[in-house]
């Protein structure tokens, strides 16, 4: 009898696994079927120019205050931690390297983006999502006009676009909000701190950043839209696309970050 | 205009002219579930035809086949001459543009107005200036007896106004064939009649070939040359309104009746 449990209790995890493999295909062919329909709509006419300019100010002017506080406030803690653990070997001086150093290659891009996987993935997933379960989407196709190049290809663009100059401006901020600390707070010589910020930063390191940033901003917006895309369930199913689109953005931006890093760097 | 006269089968302007649209053997299915099981049906050049149908039949799934929304398993669909199913990307899409279709509740861009909505395909597929766009937007808006709304926001609409704003939007582009999925659903009866009211006018004064997918028998009756019943997927009753009234089919009778099955009692 409780061979027989063990049996169906091992068929029931066979049978959960296959799912969850087959669900997670399924994802990924969508996410690259997205992409690659994406790139290929890019390049046809007509150029929807308008939505590329709206949508461009959706994801980068709108999103300026956000991603600006971030890096902000990320430059400040990273200059009030490393200054305490630092002055403990007398390497004060250092600050500014490292503050400069871990914002361009690192955080700035990475937290640019997990804040822009919550604030676009979101609502390209709930925007595109709520056209498909009110038939929206297949209203486009009715009138001979591809979806795809019409919503899809605009958002993305937008957001490969505007990435990179939004992680820019984090950059400038995080290493001011470094310097307003070290140098307003923790008495740091301003000129050594601001000597030391462009000591080890390469232009490498900045580019490399901002490279990071316009793949970021692709995959989140690609993987936003495509889980508004493929919606199905109306107003709960909306949800859910919200809600996995910020999770999977977020897990698919931290994992090619490692990548991005091996390439990059 | 004076409508075709028709027969069960084929309609004597499909018999002369050849069908716009023939559906050939359409099979399709949903995670196992058969929805569509051998359709065959052709509908003639000018032919106002309305499927009917209780709710799971198949019916919004037929009709988004029609246009190439949904892919079949099998079996054709043939819009002048050319196989829908079979055509690339590019020829599909010169294909819909001799569509036009009304959705369940309209479907319309919520992102913008009701000009911009009924304008939204002159301006993707036209070259008509500003001023040529605004007089066929209100052509159209005049043809739904909505005129001046045409700034109104899509929320502020009430459901009928949406299925008429729907109606303009789908034949701004003086399409051949209009596809209406359930045009008087969840509409109260009064409202219901001035939308059929809409599509008779439509079909009487605009050189289209009509189909129209409905539950609503009052409705059918008003707007079709030929009533076609589908049950589990496929059509097991066809006939010009009059003599479909006395098809001895039991399920028509039923349906006719607003009367449950034996079965469905049971």
């Amino acid at each position: 009898m409780s061979a027989k449990k063990g049996v169906t209790a091992g068929h029931g995890l066979l049978e959960t696994l296959g799912r969850r493999s087959l669900a997670a295909f399924e994802e990924i062919g969508r996410f690259f079927f997205i992409l690659y329909s994406t790139v290929h709509w890019t390049f046809r006419r007509p150029f929807d120019w308008h939505q590329w300019v709206r949508q461009m100010v959706r994801v980068g002017v709108d999103s300026i205050p956000v991603v600006g506080l971030t890096a902000l406030f990320t430059g400040m803690v990273m200059a009030l931690q490393t200054y305490r653990g630092f002055e403990r070997f007398h390497a004060e001086a250092y600050v500014g390297s490292v503050v400069s150093l871990s914002l361009t290659r690192e955080l700035a891009p990475v937290l640019a983006a997990l804040m822009i996987a919550g604030r676009i993935g979101s609502s390209l997933a709930a925007e595109l999502g709520s056209m498909r379960v009110t038939e929206q989407i297949d209203a486009l196709y009715a009138m001979a006009t591809e979806p795809i190049q019409y919503l899809i290809v605009p958002r993305v663009a937008a957001a490969t676009l505007m990435m990179p100059p939004l992680v820019a401006l984090a950059d400038g901020l995080g290493v001011f909000g470094g310097y307003a600390i070290a140098v307003g707070l923790m008495d740091a010589n301003p000129v050594v701190y601001w000597e030391k910020t462009f000591q080890f930063l390469d232009l490498n390191d900045v580019f490399s950043g901002l490279i990071k940033a316009g793949v970021f901003g692709l995959i989140l917006s690609v993987t936003g839209c495509m889980k508004g895309f493929f919606t199905t369930g109306g107003a709960e199913g909306v949800g859910r696309s919200t809600t996995a689109a910020v999770v999977m953005a977020s897990l698919v931006v931290l994992v090619s970050d490692f990548f991005l890093t091996k390439i990059l760097f | 205009m004076p409508r075709a006269a028709a027969t069960p089968n084929v309609t004597e302007n499909a018999a002369r002219t050849g069908p716009k649209i023939a559906v050939i053997d359409l099979w399709k299915s949903f995670g196992g579930r058969e929805v569509l099981r051998g359709i065959d049906i052709d509908v003639a050049v000018g032919e106002s035809l309305v499927i009917v149908g209780g709710s799971g039949a198949g019916k919004s799934v037929f009709v988004k086949h029609l246009i190439g929304l949904i892919h079949p398993d099998s079996g054709h669909i043939i819009v002048d001459g050319e196989d829908l199913t079979q055509a690339d990307p590019a020829v599909c899409l010169a294909l819909r543009r001799k569509f036009g279709m009304s959705f369940q509740e309209g479907a319309l861009f919520d992102s913008m107005d009701v000009f911009e909505n009924i304008a939204f395909p002159l301006r993707r597929h036209t070259r008509l200036g500003e001023e040529e766009i605004a007089a066929r937007v209100n052509e159209c808006l005049d043809l739904v007896h909505l005129p001046g709304v045409g700034r109104k926001a899509v929320n502020e609409l009430s459901g009928g106004m949406r299925r008429r704003v729907g109606f303009a939007r789908a034949i701004a582009m003086s399409p051949e064939i209009l596809l209406f999925d359930e045009p008087n659903t969840g509409l109260d009866p009064i409202t219901s009649a001035v939308i059929d009211g809409v599509i008779v006018e439509m079909r009487d004064n605009l050189p289209v070939t009509m189909v129209t997918i409905t539950h609503d028998m009052k409705s059918a009756f008003r707007i079709a040359d030929r009533i076609a019943m589908l049950r589990d997927g496929r059509i097991v009753a066809i006939a010009p309104p009059e003599q479909f009234r006395s098809l001895p089919d039991p399920y028509v009778q039923k349906f006719l009746a607003g009367e449950p099955l034996e079965e469905e009692v049971a």
